[in-house]
């Protein structure tokens, strides 16, 4: 699983890899015809209309002519292979760019331009400042004589601070010259992804006799898409090419998310296709009986007396030809189109952009706005998500003594910049710490001003604050680290850096003091990385002291310690790093264990407190979406102290008499298992009290928990409403997400940094926020934002709105096929049960995707409440999370008025136009606008809000419907010839559309109303609040208020799952007016009921 | 996509549309609104409905059906034979009496009753290019199975529908003066002058072993035989009438109207209905009280909804956007039902 890659080796017959082109596209133009169609028809509501149009064709079956499907088919069919084609194209575009692109590449010993797809593995690259880098490169030789250069890494991570890359040690020293000739051999696992990891080695051939092997890491690559910066020229080989550059292999098409809604509306699919299935053999049944009946005896039909076999198939399949249009063929199209508009809403959404960082909201993923409406748990991470994280060094506490505990800020403490001037030799070496035991580069402006460019926050923080404080670290040059004290020059020569990882959660360097040749490590890490790895003598309890205080005031902490090594000690370790440095296998984790060799016995030298500020709105916005009903876990790799008082100060949890934490703790299995027991249990009783109750985890213990006690974790986790974990990593992360996905919770994770992708991907919706941290949540994630904040509006503006619509909208194409095809069925009977078609074909093809398709789609600009109103009644959404805007019995309301309207209007017509008025083309076309007109006043009564579009839409579409028919009807061959002109002069048609409106409308309309005023829904009370505009805002202020002291109020309080069924009510108000009333002075009273009776409702449901 | 294009976008556009701000305006179901719709839709209805039925009253209708009755009495029981019989004379006399004053233009029509002529094997049996033009004569493959003669010629015109035409005649009398009946424009200017061809004249028509429905003069373009192209008007309902033809006098009451019929036409095989329909007319057409009475119950009925919802909210008012209402807010063990 390695392979070697040869460096300058010009016999391309050597080469079994691919060239540098890099292509992006999936199609050619010779297959994209045949690809495109078989994605299309791989899926299934696709396959059953081309089954449908294919049994078209047969004409003795055909109720009408076949172009009545393929047309739309086609239609369909077409738009969507445009939309890939025109994808297709510009990638075919983007990656033509990067392909044609020129670069200098060694040939035979001589330098050459040549385009960028031509470049092969082995070959030498030569890059000058800020060119783009082509292809993974192993770097050989840049133009600075330390042998490093600068890269911006944003394209691949999104972090655009630079970063350093040296040359491997075995290059060190080359002549420019020397790099054209070099020869050498690199030893490198096969491509991957991962974009921090390069564990190969080098062996240089002679003469370039460094026989050594070399070891290489990620330091010394130079990765495709990155830029060159700051620097004149580098220069290096390819080692991967083309799609197998770690770029490349880290694109690839993620899973289609598939929305709640989405989910049922292929169940409605589902229902309707039975029910179809169920129609089709009864009438065929029905069919073939009546055929044999009474059919016979009809001579005119001039039934052959012995068919042909296949004679009984024939009836049963013209009715499922005429029922197919019960499935809404244009609905999966129209879906596609109005969420596409909801991720625009978002993306143009002013509110919504970030006026720090320049930035709008984006939604990458354009398909799961509904569920945005539909959450149930939000994930979050804490650190650049809650907080701003923007660093900022506030207090210390360096050997026992606390700096800047009185003013807050340690660099404003007079007592500290008074040691530091008296050069007090704890505070010297504290700072030193501070200053070196980083990976910052620091860079001089011309005008002399030094500025750091950090991968870390916390490591910006100290080196920033050390340099106040006086110790202000000047330069890395090379291995040369300088500092300048008090305006002396001090430099260390670095030998070893013992990099951070998340596991270690600490890093430390070795660097040899130039002055005195003394070989140092300096450490620094979090308390329980670096505390227990004190020197025996030392105590540390005034260290950890400090940090449970700095924790509880919300301050990161870090410890610094040191320790002095003798240069024996040293050599010998350096040879295990060394090696441990040069493995391919399991590298990373036997540097940790080498690294562990050295870092004992440290002296601690003290402790920082950053402070990091709580984002805009944070509690604001975290209320708000607990009023929601939205439960929230945070999600932290921070400390457990840290973590809760975070919580705290952004109303994650309520503070002691009113809300209550529960630990899980322990290290072993039993520990773990007791904990977890004794806090279930209590989150049992607390169900009943009102209490607010949040359980805090830290990783280890969430560890057991999850490997041993899941079933007993899981039912924690639907009790809880509020969790905190800390100390957890990424993949835990995910995991918590796959546990509340696997309750069939909605979840959104969101967070901000790389270690928050894997849980933004598993979640339901991932939303990243575009902070200091890089882009790389960003762009995992489906939907990204510049706050916290604007998750409310993302939310309860964006997802509540996508929803409704959503669920209008699909639900409504049902109705509309439903109609036509009930129109079609209740005709059959009066035709011999034939399965002669009513409609004509080209009135068939048009409802579909025309009469009826246009007016629903401005339901994209539908609002049943105003943003205020939900902003202020958060609450609102509930409706949304249970589901009840869109379910089987919903859907069975919408069934029901299909049948409802389709009888009435065949009921209509029939009568109307009976005797000498009932000629086919008249009647079908009485028939067909009957349906026209009652679908415009369907669409009129469910649209909650009119704008000048609506009305465009909806009446001019009704006057299309007359002017497309007025037009056909002027073409004598069609078969409605002068038809439309002929009704339209008839007075008895003009008052039989009247009569099919006002009795399809009618009860319909009544029984809105009824419902709206006398079982009104919550969505019903705050329209109609909004309408009269003075009560609600007036009155309602004060129970709200009162009810949040209470903090009880809201109604999915640790409501067991069963009571989220979409049909269940209890929203809605049930008792009279006169009750309410009268208990509308003890409201606040109310809630203080004997527990005993909210125990028995909890018991209650749970027997559900 | 992986390349960071769509993270720097431009700032959003700020319009109306955009920001989802687009002036609305929001009508809830006020209680005032929606009984005054009601109200209204019945003041309106009930004249309308008044109207429609006065207009489907005044318009005079003698209907009468003949198939039983012009059946000879010693072969009541076996109708086929009879109707099959060529040999027995199908001429039947008829009295009707007319009720009212009858206005010309006085339409006959013929009514059909359980004929399937929506029948989807029937229906679908033509060719519009053979009935339009000389040139379509050929293309009678939607006609089977009555497309071609036995010997492979054409039929002109094909199919079912052609070959099952009506061929019940009727004549008119009063007092022995003969009635006119006046049998052109019967049929649809527009299927007259575009759907059938002045070219396309009958050919191999009822040339088969069985014959359907009445013949056609070879002679004649289609175009002039109107009583097959109203018969190819196919109805859409199993019960219709057909214009038979016009009589251009005023019938006065109580006259005694002798109509000879030539009872052709078999609807005995599948229990078929014949009647014969004198009738005038009026704006609303023929004579239909549906429209009427469903205007005026619906109209009704709209009445009653509204007095109801005045009534319900007389006796339990209800505030509307009451806070109090909201579940909320209200007492949570109302979570218990």
């Amino acid at each position: 699983m390695k392979r070697f890659v040869y460096i300058n080796d010009n016999e391309a017959s050597h080469d079994p890899y691919c060239d540098n082109r890099i292509s992006n596209r999936k199609y050619t133009i010779l297959n994209f015809l045949p690809k495109n169609l078989w994605e299309q028809f791989s899926r299934l509501m696709n396959q059953y209309f081309l089954l449908i149009a294919c049994l078209q064709l047969w004409p003795l079956i055909t109720p009408v002519n076949p172009a009545s499907t393929w047309g739309p088919l086609i239609f369909i069919f077409s738009v969507s292979a445009s939309k890939e084609a025109w994808d297709d194209y510009n990638r075919y575009l983007s990656d033509k760019q990067a392909n044609e692109k020129e670069v200098w590449v060694v040939r035979d010993g001589i330098r050459k331009r040549i385009q960028a797809q031509d470049i092969h593995v082995g070959n030498i690259v030569w890059l000058r400042e800020n060119d783009e880098v082509p292809c993974d490169l192993l770097l050989l030789g840049t133009s600075e004589p330390q042998g490093i250069c600068f890269v911006e890494t944003a394209a691949l991570d999104g972090e655009t601070d630079l970063k350093t890359r040296v040359i491997p040690t075995a290059c060190a020293g080359l002549a420019s010259e020397l790099l054209y000739k070099i020869k050498g051999v690199i030893e490198c696992p096969n491509p991957d992804k991962d974009i921090r990891r390069f564990d190969a080695n080098l062996r240089l051939f002679p003469p370039f006799i460094d026989n050594d092997l070399c070891p290489l890491t990620i330091n010394n690559t130079l990765l495709q898409s990155c830029y060159l910066r700051n620097t004149e020229w580098a220069c290096g080989v390819a080692v991967y090419t083309g799609n197998e550059t770690k770029l490349g292999m880290s694109r690839g098409i993620p899973e289609p998310k598939l929305t709640a809604v989405d989910a049922m509306i292929d169940k409605l699919i589902g229902a309707i296709f039975l029910f179809q299935i169920v129609v089709v053999i009864v009438l065929g049944f029905a069919g073939n009986i009546w055929k044999d009946t009474e059919g016979q005896q009809q001579w005119y039909v001039m039934y052959p007396v012995e068919g042909p076999w296949y004679e009984l198939l024939v009836i049963p399949l013209r009715f499922e030809l005429l029922c197919s249009i019960m499935i809404p063929i244009s609905i999966k199209i129209s879906l596609d189109l109005v969420k596409s508009v909801y991720a625009k809403f978002i993306d143009w959404d002013e509110e919504m952009y970030d006026q720090d960082a320049q930035c709008p909201s984006h939604a990458a993923n354009t398909a799961i706005s509904e569920d945005l409406g539909q959450v149930e748990y939000i994930l979050t991470d804490k650190t650049g998500t809650l907080t701003e994280n923007k660093m900022i060094f506030r207090r210390c506490c360096i050997n026992g003594t606390f700096y800047g505990n009185n003013s807050g800020d340690a660099l404003k403490d007079g007592e500290l910049l008074n040691d530091v001037v008296n050069n007090v030799p704890d505070v010297v070496r504290f700072l030193t710490v501070m200053s070196i035991c980083n990976s910052v580069v620091p860079t001089k402006s011309p005008s002399g001003e030094i500025s750091y460019k950090a991968q870390s926050q916390d490591e910006d923080a100290l080196v920033n604050a050390a340099a106040h404080l006086h110790m202000v670290f000047v330069n890395r040059n090379g291995n040369v680290l300088e500092v300048n004290f008090n305006a002396s020059a001090v430099r260390y020569e670095l030998l070893d850096a013992l990099e951070f990882t998340s596991d270690r959660k600490r890093m430390s360097v070795v660097v040899r003091d130039c002055q005195n040749g003394n070989i140092l490590l300096l450490s620094k890490g979090a308390d329980e990385a670096i505390l227990p790895f004190a020197s025996n003598g030392q105590q540390i309890r005034s260290f950890s002291d400090a940090v449970e205080q700095y924790a509880q005031s919300g301050l990161r902490t870090l410890c610094l310690a040191w320790r002095e090594l003798n240069e024996d000690e040293y050599t010998e370790w350096s040879l295990m790093f060394k090696e441990a440095n040069s493995t391919l296998v399991d590298r990373e984790w036997k540097l940790a264990e080498v690294c562990q060799r050295l870092e004992h016995d440290l002296e601690i030298l003290g402790v920082t407190a950053i402070e990091d500020h709580l984002q805009d709105g944070v509690p604001e916005t975290i209320e708000t979406l607990r009023k929601a009903g939205i439960n929230f876990w945070m999600l932290t790799g921070d400390k457990q102290s840290t973590a809760i008082q975070i919580a705290l100060s952004c109303n994650f949890i309520a503070p002691e008499p009113k809300g209550q934490l529960l630990l899980i703790n322990g290290r072993t299995e039993d520990e773990v298992l007791r904990s977890l027991e004794r806090v279930l249990l209590t989150m049992r009783i607390a169900t009943s009290e009102p209490k607010e109750v949040a359980f805090v985890v830290d990783g280890w213990a969430l560890e057991i928990a999850l490997r041993h006690y899941k079933e007993i974790f899981t039912e924690l986790a639907d009790l809880s409403r509020t969790a905190i974990c800390c100390r957890v990593t990424p993949s835990q992360k995910a995991q918590l997400v796959e546990l509340l996905k696997s309750r069939e919770y909605r979840t959104l994770a969101i967070g901000d940094g790389g270690n928050d992708v894997r849980m933004i991907q598993q979640a339901d919706i991932g939303v990243g926020i575009s902070g200091r941290e890089g882009l790389q949540a960003a762009r995992a994630a489906d939907y990204s934002i510049g706050k916290f904040r604007f998750l409310t509006r993302l939310i309860l503006v964006h997802g509540r709105y996508s929803y409704n619509r959503t669920a209008f909208l699909s639900q409504y194409s049902f109705y509309k096929s439903l109609l036509i095809c009930f129109i079609q069925i209740l005709f059959s009977f009066i035709s011999g049960i034939s399965g002669t078609s009513l409609f004509n074909s080209v009135s068939l093809m048009a409802y579909n995707i025309f009469y009826t398709s246009i007016p629903v789609l401005t339901s994209v600009l539908d609002k049943d409440l105003s943003e205020k109103t939900v902003m202020q009644h958060p609450q609102i959404l509930f409706y949304c999370q249970a589901g009840r805007l869109l379910n089987p019995s919903t859907f069975a309301g919408w069934f029901g008025r299909s049948l409802f309207h389709a009888s009435v209007v065949f009921l209509i017509t029939i009568h109307s136009y009976a005797n000498e008025k009932s000629e086919m083309e008249e009647l079908s076309m009485v028939a067909l606008s009957g349906c026209i007109w009652l679908q415009a006043f369907v669409v009129t009564l469910e649209t909650n809000s009119f704008t000048a579009l609506q009305h465009l839409a909806i009446w001019g579409n009704l006057a299309a419907f007359y002017a497309i028919n007025c037009i056909i009807s002027m073409i004598p061959s069609a078969g409605m010839y002068t038809i439309m002109f002929r009704l339209c002069g008839q007075p008895s048609y003009w008052i039989t559309m009247f009569l099919i409106v006002a009795i399809g409308m009618g009860p319909v309309f009544a029984l809105k109303y009824f419902r709206f005023t006398y079982r009104s829904s919550a969505i019903n009370i705050l329209q109609q609040a909004e309408h009269s505009r003075a009560p609600i805002f007036r009155d309602f202020e004060s129970p709200v208020e009162s009810s949040e002291k209470d903090g009880i109020s809201l109604p999915s309080t640790a409501q067991p799952k069963s009571s989220r069924s979409p049909v269940y009510e209890p929203l809605l108000s049930e008792s009279t007016p006169n009750a309410a009333r009268k208990s509308r002075g003890q409201t606040t009273i109310e809630f203080f009921q004997p527990p005993q009776n909210r125990l028995s409702y909890s018991r209650n449901c749970k027997n559900n | 996509m992986w390349f960071p294009v769509s993270l720097n976008l431009k700032k959003p556009v700020n319009s109306k549309f955009t920001q989802q701000e687009l002036p609305a305006c929001k009508p809830i179901l006020s209680p005032g609104w929606v009984i005054t719709t009601f109200a209204f839709i019945g003041l309106i209805f009930i004249p309308v409905g008044l109207a429609s039925l006065f207009a489907s009253q005044r318009v005079v209708e003698i209907v009468d059906r003949y198939d039983v009755a012009c059946v000879p009495e010693h072969l009541q029981d076996d109708k086929l034979a009879y109707i099959q019989n060529s040999t027995v004379d199908k001429t039947c006399t008829r009295k009707l009496k007319v009720p009212r004053l009858m206005r010309s233009p006085i339409f006959i029509y013929y009514e059909l009753e359980n004929f399937y002529q929506n029948h989807r094997r029937y229906v679908k049996s033509r060719s519009d290019k053979q009935l339009r033009s000389r040139e379509g004569e050929s293309d009678t493959e939607s006609c089977s199975p009555e497309a071609k003669t036995s010997n492979g010629s054409v039929i002109v015109p094909c199919g079912l529908i052609a070959w099952s035409m009506f061929n019940d005649t009727y004549g008119f009398s009063i007092n022995s003066k003969v009635l006119d009946v006046n049998k052109k424009d019967i049929a649809w200017n527009s299927d007259k002058y575009h759907k059938f061809g002045s070219d396309v004249y009958p050919k191999n028509f009822q040339s088969g072993p069985f014959i359907g429905g009445g013949k056609l003069n070879s002679s004649i373009p289609l175009s002039e035989q109107e009583d097959l192209i109203v018969w190819m008007r196919t109805a859409a309902l199993p019960t219709f009438r057909k214009l038979y033809g016009k009589i251009e006098v005023d019938l006065e009451p109580n006259e005694e109207i002798m109509v000879t019929i030539h009872n052709n036409y078999n609807t005995y095989s599948f229990g078929g209905k014949k009647r014969l329909v004198l009738s005038t007319t009026s704006w609303i057409g023929g004579k239909n009280d549906f429209l009427g009475m469903a205007y005026l119950t619906f109209g009704g009925l709209s009445l009653l909804i509204a007095a109801t919802f005045i009534l319900i909210h007389l006796i339990r008012p209800r505030s509307l956007g009451d806070p109090s209402y909201l579940s909320w807010n209200k007492n949570p063990a109302g979570y218990s039902n």
